[in-house]
């Protein structure tokens, strides 16, 4: 099936009326004849290469990331960029949990979005059971919603964080707000702010709350009208657009060697989407675009962030509509745990219950990868199962640590400001990067 | 999907140690003689066109023999399918090595030294295999399945170790072939 992509770089999608961010006639602006004696005779100066450090407690490197820079003059000439610094041994602590126990470690990776890295390593543990096709389908809907959510607060968090180190702290702010919106829905839904944990292996951990069908429609407008007044605060300033656009490009090619997935991708013409290409969940059941620009730069990134916002909240619309009744975790002993009126009540639940708690879900020995789209990409899991209630392996292949890869290459060559909006439209999450 | 392990049986009939599919995922275990060469005809073949390295990585069977395996996950945006190559080496250090895929794929260039660092097999030909994800300082490879989970090192400085800072300058300063561009 061939992807249907809309070309966010069109003048069509801008938000005002006929006007292409792109197509603006600005030009630079004349010096004066003793400004440009003064830059012809900088020109002229003699430079000396010197190596600086940015980082890793650089309030613009909001993951914790380090780069060790050599620079002539404003120049960058080369980098080291270090990672490493949030390591928690991500997947030395699996080792030694059950396939449940995981959960909270896994909302830890990307915790701008924890609700995707949930729905993506449970899918990832029934693929190995061999239940994917068991999940009830309200479960999948109420993943598909919680998860849209938290794909918008990731990208929202992405722009506005990106804007506020460009100067824009008032777009921060409404962005701020809008996110807030989601997380006190999905406080509601799970009992925590961040750190969900909401989804289990076969489905997910309760249904939804009495009325959130008309909560999230509420939320929903709220962040439509926050997101439109940033997009009206920034794509028409010309700070903004000088530093996004034509800043920090890079090719398909190199972005699909460097192992790059998610907005960042499609931000270089392609139309790469997990949920599209090989359509997992309920995905298939809702009408969607993969939004694609063609530049591969800042502005590039920023717009399809921009339009996915968009399309991941028709999706919540349309999943809302249609979700059906049901059960919302599979009906299997083994898998689920049981309802807590027979483990208090019948020696069997109890049991059940135990060895649940004690050895976990027994997970047949072979392994897959198994992947979903998260924030930033693809979420990959690889997961070795030598038959006993802990994995064997569990490995997370985490798109932040690949993107953060071509930082290198993107940074060479341009100046030190341009780290700045290059770094923050690349969405790089510690959490999720280091493990 | 059966093609793809097909022809690979018939381009490299030594180099191909088992073929398989498991839950859908197709599997190719190969000679490490042969990795690059299969891995390139995997990049370049049209059929196979698999532009991306999405993911690698690998598992420590202990007290298997080999007891490593490093696990390539591949795959083609244009031809939408995916194929995990894999290779298995020993621990002895003179056998605990696998050539770069770095002349293939960018993204080899830091997957390879989070392999290198978490598990202690040596990329040969990588041009620049630090330690990633720990610092320089520390001992050991700790996804190894030997290492303790709970063990805990002091942040002290070895005398004789290599200094991060110093390693940092050297590499920046020198001329290391490290490609700017891919």
């Amino acid at each position: 099936m061939q992807p249907t992509a809309t070309n966010v770089a069109s003048p069509s999608v801008g938000l005002v009326e006929g006007f292409d961010p792109r197509s603006r006639q600005l030009g630079e602006l004349p010096l004066s004849p003793s400004m440009q004696r003064f830059a012809d005779e900088a020109q002229r100066l003699p430079t000396e290469e010197i190596i600086i450090n940015m980082g890793p407690s650089h309030p613009a490197m909001h993951g914790t990331v380090r780069v060790v820079l050599r620079i002539d003059g404003e120049t960058i000439k080369d980098a080291d960029v270090q990672v490493g610094y949030l390591h928690r041994g991500f997947e030395k602590e699996c080792e030694g949990g059950t396939y449940t126990q995981i959960f909270p470690y896994v909302d830890r990776l990307n915790y701008v979005s924890p609700m995707l890295n949930n729905v993506g390593y449970a899918r990832a543990v029934e693929k190995l059971l061999g239940i994917t096709e068991r999940i009830p389908e309200r479960a999948e809907y109420i993943r598909v919603i919680v998860g849209e959510i938290a794909r918008v607060c990731d990208h929202i968090t992405c722009i506005v964080a990106s804007l506020a180190e460009l100067g824009g702290i008032t777009a921060f702010f409404y962005g701020i707000r809008a996110r807030e919106h989601f997380w006190e829905l999905l406080e509601d839904l799970s009992g925590a702010r961040l750190t969900h944990s909401y989804c289990r292996i076969g489905g997910v951990a309760w249904d939804l709350t009495q009325n959130f069908p008309e909560k999230c429609r509420t939320k929903i407008a709220k962040v439509r009208a926050l997101v439109d007044d940033v997009r009206k605060l920034v794509e028409r300033n010309r700070i903004f657009l000088d530093r996004m656009d034509g800043v920090g490009i890079i090719s398909a090619a190199d972005a699909l060697s460097y192992g790059i997935t998610g907005p960042c991708l499609r931000a270089t013409g392609v139309a790469y989407d997990v949920r599209k290409d090989h359509p997992y969940s309920v995905y298939d059941h809702f009408d969607f675009d993969i939004p694609v620009a063609d530049t591969g730069d800042n502005l590039g990134r920023y717009l399809v962030r921009v339009e996915e916002i968009d399309q991941s909240l028709k999706i919540v619309e349309q999943a809302l509509v249609q979700i059906p009744p049901g059960p919302v975790i599979v009906d299997d002993p083994l898998i689920a745990l049981p309802p807590k009126r027979e483990v208090y009540n019948s020696i069997e639940g109890m049991i059940a219950h135990f060895k649940h708690i004690m050895d976990g879900l027994r997970v047949p020995p072979g392994e897959t990868y198994s992947a979903t789209e998260a924030g930033n990409g693809e979420l990959g899991f690889y997961i070795v199962s030598d038959g006993s209630g802990r994995p064997y392996k569990c490995r997370c292949r985490p798109p932040s640590f690949y993107t953060t890869a071509a930082l290198r290459q993107l940074i060479v060559g341009a100046n030190i400001a341009d780290i700045v909006p290059i770094f923050g439209s690349l969405n790089m999450i510690g959490g999720e990067c280091d493990r | 999907m059966a093609s793809l392990s097909e022809s690979l049986l018939q381009a490299f009939p030594e180099g191909i140690i088992e073929t398989g599919s498991y839950l859908g995922d197709e599997i190719v275990v190969v000679e490490r003689e042969f990795l690059v060469a299969v891995l390139s005809y995997l990049r370049e073949d049209p059929s196979a066109a698999f532009e991306m390295l999405m993911d690698l990585t690998a598992v420590d069977y202990l007290g298997q023999v080999p007891r490593f395996e490093v696990v390539y996950e591949l795959y083609s945006v244009s031809q939408k399918h995916r194929i995990r190559v894999k290779v298995r080496v020993d621990e002895a250090s003179e056998d605990c090595w696998v050539p770069t895929a770095t002349s293939l794929w960018l993204s080899a260039n830091w997957s390879e030294r989070e392999v290198w660092d978490l598990y202690g097999i040596r990329f040969e030909g990588h041009p620049d295999l630090r330690r990633i994800l720990m610092y320089e300082e520390f001992v050991g490879h700790p996804l190894r399945k030997d290492y303790p989970q709970n063990a805990r090192q002091p942040l002290i400085r070895r005398p004789d170790a290599p200094r991060t800072d110093d390693q940092t300058t050297r590499l920046l300063e020198g001329s290391h072939d490290r490609r700017v561009s891919g």
